[in-house]
């Protein structure tokens, strides 16, 4: 914010003349970046396969018309694992995401200095982790199978959900918080009067969410051998059996459009 | 039977809230805390049941010395404590039943609460007081759908169900209008007289404080300035506590509740208006 006088008149700007350069300098730069790597990739495309494209999809869309609808009595089973897998990692990554949450919140934390560290280090290393990789691992681990898919699910979601837990723990109202305890209320009974309800429409929201994006992340993890649709969809896709990726990728679709409409629900009823 | 002994409080950020507050408060006395906004009318209150700690000083409720306290017998010494609450404070997901039932904790074990098994005797009371305080049709209702006026009786239920020595009483009527005000005012001295309870009401409200106290402290800049029965309030006395204004109409010529100092004469000479004396103080907190 800047004040000057012009003629005797106060004028008032939002910014003065040197940061509004340094503003629109900056812009300048990104530009610049944004075209030269532009240049730099275009350079590197190997064009006749794009130009190619159009032709390529509409081919491969032609070959995966008619759907053989047949195929989907073999679908249900790991459809089935699929979705069970997405729910029991979710469960799983809830019940370690609520102790981590409180941990990192800087209200609840029994100590900032070496827990919430620990906490937040947890939350990162799970984050930063795609669920695939951790199936990658689990699947060297403990051999192919739906076991590897529900913790590979469980581990990558541990982050998400005590993320945005532990994100609404911080925001909740201190004073209420402030009037249990002057009622002379233990610890724990501080959290579950106190903060508990504060948080529960937030945390149901959280599960159903990550429950939801699980649904999907849970499709592809077959292709990496840790149970579900996925295995079905990669071993279709190497035999080049486009009627049966056809059908997979619609039931996927259908799995997907049902999740989000029951998490919709959910959360709907509870906030 | 109250007594704060030098008390003090210094901040972390370095400000002075409390400055060798010597106080004591009798039982069964409803003493008004008034001051401007910061004077460390809410840090004092607050420190008697040390949500926020004291840096020196003491503070002895009957007999009990309460700023050496270890956390559990802190615990239990704030089960003998009932605040009430300028926002109200309730937990606004819980039932009316819940929130009045949370002043019964200390008392309770954690399962008990957890699965809202309150002892049949505790539930009895939260009916009587919430019949005492008009709302016993709304035991069920989510706290966050009632009023202002209703959500501070709740918390005014919540804290005489902890059947305290003391209430602690923070701005109660700073979100409500002048009636509800009154009202919740009114309703606090007389469960006080009912119960012989002693009570520290912090207020912003000059007039509200004269009408309904029996004693007035003045805290300015963390010192108390003013020391007194309400109809010794003059002019003089508000510039002490806030600083140079028109007082004349802000001061309470006692119509109400008040007998002891009806036989005074007063220095108001007009008939005030109360709307627009809440004004005037609005301006200046």
């Amino acid at each position: 914010m800047a004040v000057s006088q012009l003629n005797g008149v106060k004028v008032w700007q939002r910014r003065d003349r040197a940061k509004q350069l340094k503003i629109w300098f900056g812009y300048f730069i990104a530009v610049t970046i944004f075209m030269v790597c532009w240049k730099y990739m275009s350079d590197r495309t190997i064009w006749i396969f794009v130009w190619d494209a159009p032709t390529q999809a509409i081919d491969i869309a032609t070959r995966m018309v008619p759907p053989k609808w047949g195929y989907i009595n073999s679908l249900w089973g790991v459809i089935w694992d699929t979705i069970n897998i997405a729910t029991l990692g979710t469960v799983i990554a809830i019940f370690l995401a609520v102790p981590t949450a409180f941990c990192a919140a800087r209200n609840t934390t029994p100590s900032v200095r070496f827990v919430r560290p620990i906490a937040l280090f947890i939350i990162v290393s799970s984050r930063s982790i795609n669920s695939l990789i951790w199936a990658l691992i689990l699947v060297a681990i403990l051999g192919p199978g739906v076991v590897a898919g529900i913790i590979a699910i469980g581990l990558r979601s541990i982050g998400f959900c005590a993320k945005l837990l532990y994100e609404a723990i911080e925001e909740i109202e201190p004073t209420q918080v402030e009037a249990i305890t002057a009622t002379g209320a233990g610890r724990l009974q501080v959290l579950a009067y106190g903060i508990v309800p504060q948080i529960l429409p937030a945390f149901a929201g959280i599960s159903v969410f990550r429950w939801d994006i699980n649904i999907r992340e849970s499709t592809i993890l077959g292709y990496v051998g840790a149970g579900g649709i996925g295995l079905h969809l990669s071993a279709s896709i190497d035999n080049l059996v486009w009627t049966q990726v056809s059908i997979i990728l619609m039931v996927i679709i259908v799995t997907v459009i049902v999740s989000e409409w029951v998490s919709a629900k959910v959360r709907h009823s509870i906030i | 039977m109250l007594r704060l002994d030098s008390l003090s409080k210094r901040y972390q950020t370095g400000d002075l809230a409390l400055s060798n507050v010597t106080l004591e408060v009798p039982d069964s006395q409803v003493m008004a805390l008034i001051g401007p906004s910061g004077a460390g009318k809410s840090t004092l209150i607050r420190c008697i049941n040390r949500l926020v700690e004291p840096t020196e000083g003491t503070i002895t409720l009957n007999g009990q010395e309460l700023t050496s306290l270890n956390s559990s017998k802190l615990r239990l010494a704030r089960r003998h404590m009932g605040m009430i609450f300028q926002e109200y404070a309730l937990v606004e997901r819980l039932s009316v039943m819940e929130n009045v039932l949370s002043g019964r904790l200390g008392f309770v074990g954690f399962w008990r609460s957890y699965f809202r098994k309150f002892p049949q005797s505790d539930v009895d009371e939260a009916f009587r007081l919430l019949e005492r305080v008009g709302l016993d049709h709304m035991v069920d209702k989510r706290a966050d759908e009632l009023s202002g006026g209703q959500r501070q009786r709740v918390g005014i239920c919540r804290a005489l169900i902890q059947d305290p020595n003391i209430l602690l009483i923070d701005e109660p009527t700073a979100s409500l209008d002048p009636k509800t005000s009154r009202q919740i005012m009114r309703l606090i001295c007389e469960l006080c007289k009912e119960r012989k309870l002693s009570a520290i009401i912090n207020i912003h409200d000059v007039m509200l404080a004269q009408m309904f106290a029996q004693r007035i402290v003045g805290l300015q800049m963390g010192e108390i300035v003013y020391d007194g029965p309400p109809n010794e309030i003059t002019p003089d006395v508000l510039t002490k506590i806030y600083g140079e204004e028109d007082w004349e109409a802000t001061i309470e010529t006692v119509d109400e509740d008040d007998d002891e100092n009806v036989d005074e004469p007063e220095q108001v000479k007009d008939e005030h208006h109360p709307g627009i004396d809440r004004d005037r103080m609005s301006g200046l907190t």
